[in-house]
């Protein structure tokens, strides 16, 4: 847990309260029914005191007082309980509501982070911000604000009650609190310092977990099960014994208190009893302080778990803020063009980017592309194909010169109009858990099962998915694996013949399908590229020579461009890498 | 679950004393209302304050010697349940270490990683919390409903009322909100599965535009989870109140009742507050019983969780280290076949090949041809269903499996390296591995030029699944990793995609020159990486379509001929 400047605490918790404002009112009516219930609930054993007291001994019994008072803590433990019941109610509404909110909010957000953000941060990280520490802040927070309240209410309510019976005992009381608290702090902390050493040797223990079991594999293709297993007994022999510390430490607390407690009630007993004898108090009365000194330090031990609980909400809190304060990636300017139709004029002018600034990668960079034209992007690994696809569907934006489509900017046009107008296909191939269908028309959600099943046909997909357990109905997912890298790579091209926009990307988009297969769809691929423009990245030269110019990228930087005949003929870096596919070819 | 509990077995001292100790306590517990009574009876009906000093130190005794057990108790409480749940955990990950392929894939890693973790670690709490209160809670309510009769027949039948119907309020809601509970995490996970969704296709939701619509889909599905959250909400918001109303109808009962055995001389109202102690003693424990309940069934769903992977696969059992063959380098497929466990179709069906040493092997097909299943029989990641391996002359089925891959350096479709530097995810190859060897085999495989870019060279660490790497770097690496043992088998599973042409050239001239000659296994689409190979096996739905030199199959292979065509047609022209 980070430790937290009092200002930035102050500051979590005031937009803690802010989420809280619409919920004002069941929160106050939770508060009033707070009090009522604790007000009721001490007041009930006072009536017990008093019923007691009227039933003195054989013969001498009071049955008129007793049935009065009976009948008002049967009316008292009614009203406790329905306000109780309210009570719960409304915090599960204000918790849950709450939760929504804040979660409803991230998604928002997400959906406007910049991919900068979202590229570099884990994807585990993000979900475990949105799921578990938002559901930790609504328990730890909310909760714990309840349990403080009613706690606190508690003590001061049991005090009162205490004094107006007998400030004397009441004091032997006081006296042992500090007591409860001493000891509940020590443990506490011993706890504290135990769990966070556990805490961290799960970590350790899942993370190797983790990579060895998802490799398994290849761990045993290696045979390095032995291996594995010795790191492994390293970590859990470790684990086991700060576990078996920390789970008696931390056991420790409840029957410490509750000797503690059993104390109190010793000395309350005692001097209660005394005091009864010298007439000072009643039978009745006595009885009554028992019940509170059982309960008194019980909202104490609360108190100080609920604390650490708060802290813990706070940090979570924080956390999520964080997420949801993420600046969002640049709006679309005020007045920024909708981009119907484009013609597909593609020019780059002048354009620099980086990822991290200390390290330039594109830099003046110029090129021009008419509409219609095949522009084959070709280069060693990581030499930044991947980039200028980003660049150009605005994942990021460039940090010298414009791209320009039809001449506009595209930092001057909607980010929706740009990409309405650019179909994309990459070598990494996503798709959600859902039906075959709805993944293909997620781009045109209202396609019919007819539009489906003949984008389906062209890319080739339809025959395999006929094929599945439920055909177009069938569930997509991780799990079973049904799916191969080819087949949900077609299923990519599908998606994307669904809705053909006048610009394409295809990012490596057959790399994963067999060439013969490769060689049904390329007819399809060429119907579909025909008058648009169109950015292909690829390792097969045969889909390279075919383009109108050929980008050969090295290191970041565009080093040749030209058809594939002016590029050989140049005998540059291109012919280098043509040559080096046949090599030994003769 | 049951039969986890053998692990438990170090562990019996601990089960038998916990428990033990905290009965003992239990009963020191039990005596306090007597003594109460006892002391406002005595004490101050006879005005005797000697009598009250000692009954307050009697009860300070009793609490004294109840602290000692508990302490005791949970100490053993905690020490076999940690020590349980770490023997538990070694064994699940020693069987997963020795699970066959086909186990693996059926069980899948993220339920094999849940088991290891947040499954153990429930059973865990739900082993300590028995030992504390499996005895404890029923024997404090049976206990104290004895007391309570043994005080006064009559008012005690009030509590033969009140504790059945308590334990009908509170495991009525319980067993009624379990299953509503399933449904709300169930819920959550639809939620948390989306929120994924979103991140990981972040690229394709924005170029289809789909913003809107999927933060829309999330809000409906957030929206259904709070509808769930509030039901069982309700429904778990009446266990308090419903309780509350039930002791405290008893209280009214007994009071009343106490009057009027009192009024008729059978009580005395020390009696009357000690029966009203019990009552209290009671629900508290009822309470504390009811949560442990919850607990212990999850507890037990995890423990059988985990005892159906031990069930449910039976791992290969440890064979013997070495062997020595006549043969080097040598494989032979006869009529092999083989089908996947659960599929409806042979992957490969009536293969027959043979390999020898130095011999380079390339294997092609489409997309689900089989290459990739016929090299994961070689190191006998699975057994064929019919025909026969012989390796090095041995059978592949009496081949030790740890020998066996020891002599096969395996380079998998996905480039995965582990956390660690570059040094000792080259050890993986080789633990005994001297710098040269490592060395020699990143030249090999064309990475040395990745290691010398790193600040650190070979000791720069690399992140958990190499992600600090390039795809292409990372499959440079594996291919070194499986170079350094210096195997006899070298199989290469479509691991050069990444890697350019010119790489990719580099890299099959480096492996050519391998002075240990490997016979060499190198899986491919591009017949640009596979047509120099001694021979190559052309795979078609399962079925060898052709076998022989780049030339011959031109010649003889019409599956051949398409594939190479489909990809050099043009440049032969």
């Amino acid at each position: 847990m980070a430790k937290q400047s009092p200002f930035a605490r102050k500051q979590t918790i005031r937009r803690v309260l802010h989420y809280l404002k619409g919920h004002t009112f069941p929160l106050i009516l939770s508060l009033l029914l707070a009090v009522v219930t604790v007000t009721l609930t001490l007041y009930v054993p006072v009536l017990v005191g008093k019923a007691i007291d009227c039933i003195e001994s054989e013969g001498n019994v009071d049955f008129s007082a007793i049935t009065r008072i009976l009948l008002t803590v049967g009316i008292s433990v009614g009203v406790t309980s329905l306000a109780q019941w309210v009570m719960s109610i409304l915090h599960n509404k204000i918790a849950y509501h709450v939760v929504r909110d804040i979660r409803n909010q991230a998604i928002t957000r997400i959906e406007h982070l910049p991919l900068a953000y979202l590229d570099a941060k884990p994807t585990g990280d993000t979900v475990s911000r949105m799921i578990s520490d938002v559901d930790q802040f609504a328990d730890g927070l909310l909760m714990g604000f309840t349990q403080l309240f009613t706690g606190v209410l508690t003590i001061l309510g049991t005090l009162f009650f205490m004094l107006s019976i007998h400030p004397g005992i009441t004091l032997v009381v006081l006296f042992m609190t500090p007591l409860s608290l001493f000891v509940a702090a020590f443990i506490t902390k011993r706890t504290y310092s135990l769990f966070q050493a556990q805490a961290s040797l799960r970590a350790e223990q899942t993370a190797l977990i983790n990579e060895t079991v998802t490799n398994q594999r290849i761990v045993q293709a290696f045979g390095h099960e032995k291996q594995t297993l010795s790191d492994f007994d390293d970590v859990n022999d470790r684990l086991a014994d700060t576990a078996c510390r920390a789970t008696f430490f931390s056991s420790l607390t409840n029957p410490c208190t509750r000797f503690v407690n059993a104390l109190v009630y010793a000395a309350v007993g005692m001097t209660g009893a005394i005091a009864a004898v010298n007439g000072r108090i009643s039978v009745g009365e006595l009885s009554c302080f028992l019940s509170y000194a059982n309960q008194y330090t019980k909202p104490f031990n609360e108190i100080s778990g609920v604390l650490t609980e708060l802290q813990n909400a706070l940090a979570c809190a924080d956390r999520m803020f964080e997420l949801i304060d993420t600046p969002a990636e640049i709006p679309d300017a005020e007045n920024a063009a909708v981009l119907s139709e484009a013609k597909g004029d593609v020019s780059f002018d002048d354009i620099s980017f980086s990822y991290v600034p200390e390290r330039p990668l594109i830099e003046h960079c110029s090129i021009d592309i008419h509409s219609g034209q095949r522009v084959a992007i070709v280069g060693p690994t990581g030499c930044g194909k991947t980039t200028l696809i980003n660049l150009i569907m605005r994942f990021y934006d460039v940090s010298g010169g414009a791209i320009r489509i039809d001449g506009e900017d595209i930092r001057d046009v909607t980010r929706h109009s740009l990409r309405g107008n650019i179909g994309m296909v990459l070598q990494e191939t996503w798709l959600r858990r859902a039906t075959v269908r709805d993944n293909i028309r997620m781009g045109m959600p209202d396609a019919t099962d007819e539009q489906v099943i003949a984008a389906a046909k062209a890319a080739h997909a339809d025959s395999f998915i006929r094929r599945l357990p439920q055909g177009y109905d069938t569930v997509i997912s991780d799990k079973n694996g049904a799916l191969s890298q080819g087949q949900r790579q077609l299923l990519c091209i599908a998606r994307l013949m669904l809705c053909l926009p006048p610009m394409l990307i295809l990012d490596e988009a057959t790399s994963s399908i067999d060439t013969r297969t490769e060689l049904k769809i390329q007819s399809a691929f060429q119907e579909m590229m025909r008058g648009r423009t169109s950015f292909i990245v690829a390792h097969r030269l045969s889909t390279i020579r075919e383009a109108d110019v050929i980008l050969v990228m090295r290191g970041g930087k565009i080093i040749e461009q030209g058809d594939h005949a002016s590029l050989l003929a140049a005998d540059g870096f291109y012919a280098q890498l043509y040559r080096s596919q046949f090599a030994g070819n003769g | 679950m049951r039969k986890l509990l053998r692990y438990l077995a170090d562990y019996k001292k601990e089960c038998l004393l916990g428990p033990l100790f905290k009965m003992l306590e239990a009963t020191f517990e039990l005596f306090v209302p007597l003594v109460v009574a006892s002391m406002i009876d005595r004490g101050i009906g006879g005005g005797d304050k000697p009598y009250i000093v000692r009954c307050a130190l009697l009860m300070a005794l009793l609490a004294a010697i109840g602290l000692t057990c508990t302490l005791f108790a949970q100490f053993f409480a905690a020490k076999a349940a940690t020590g349980f749940s770490a023997k538990l955990r070694r064994a699940l990950m020693e069987h997963i270490q020795h699970l066959r392929y086909a186990d693996l894939d059926r069980l899948g890693t993220s339920t094999l990683i849940t088991r290891m973790t947040s499954d153990i670690n429930q059973v865990q709490t739900g082993v300590n919390l028995t030992i504390r209160l499996l005895l404890r809670s029923p024997f404090i309510v049976v206990g104290a409903m004895i007391m309570a009769f043994t005080v006064d027949v009559k008012g005690a039948l009030v509590f033969a009322v009140a504790i059945p119907l308590l334990m009908i309020v509170v495991f009525g809601i319980m067993l009624l909100s379990i299953p509503m509970f399933r449904n709300v995490q169930n819920k959550l996970d639809d939620v948390t599965e989306i929120t994924r969704e979103n991140l990981i296709g972040v690229r394709v939701i924005r170029a289809f535009r789909r913003e809107t619509a999927e933060a829309d889909r999330f809000r409906e599905e957030n929206a259904a989870l709070v509808t769930m959250q509030e039901r069982v909400g309700r429904l778990s918001a009446l266990m308090n109140p419903l309780t509350y109303i039930i002791v405290n109808g008893a209280v009214i009962a007994l009071i009343y009742i106490g009057a009027l055995r009192v009024h008729a001389g059978f009580l005395t109202q020390g009696a009357v507050i000690a029966l009203y102690n019990y009552m209290s003693q009671i629900l508290v424990e009822l309470i504390k019983f009811a949560n442990f309940i919850i607990t212990v069934t999850k507890a037990v769903a995890c423990g059988n969780r985990i005892q159906a992977v031990f069930d449910d696969a039976e791992p290969v059992a440890e064979d013997a280290e070495t062997i020595e063959t006549g043969v080097r380098g040598e494989i032979i497929f006869d009529h092999v076949s083989f089908t996947y466990e659960g599929a409806g179709a042979p992957s490969l069906t009536d293969i027959s090949f043979t390999a020898k040493r130095g011999d380079v092997i390339g294997i092609i097909g489409g997309t689900g041809a089989g290459k990739t299943t016929l090299v994961s029989l070689i190191p006998r990641f699975y057994e064929p269903t019919a025909g026969s391996i012989t390796i090095d002359g041995v059978s592949s089925g009496e081949f030790p499996r740890q020998a066996l891959r020891r002599r096969i350096g395996i380079v998998p479709q996905t480039a995965v390296l582990f956390h660690g530097s570059i040094r000792d995810n080259m050890k993986w190859g080789n633990a005994d591995a001297s710098e040269a060897d490592i060395e020699t085999a990143l030249r090999t495989a064309q990475a040395w030029d990745v290691v010398q870019a790193k600040a650190d060279g070979l000791d720069e660490q690399i992140t958990e699944g190499g992600h600090n790497l390039s795809g292409g770097q990372r499959q440079r690496l594996t291919i070194a990793r499986a170079l350094v043992r210096k195997p006899e088998f070298l199989i290469l599973d479509d691991s050069a995609s990444a890697l350019d042409f010119a790489t990719d050239a580099a890299l099959r001239r480096a492996l050519r020159e391998i002075p240990e000659h490997p016979t060499v296994f190198i899986v491919s689409q591009r017949t640009a990486s596979i047509q120099h190979a001694d021979r190559i096996l052309v795979l078609d739905d399962g079925h060898l379509a052709g076998c022989g030199t780049h030339g011959e199959l031109l010649e003889s292979c019409a599956v051949y001929r398409q594939i190479y065509d489909s990809q050099f047609a043009k440049e032969v022209q």
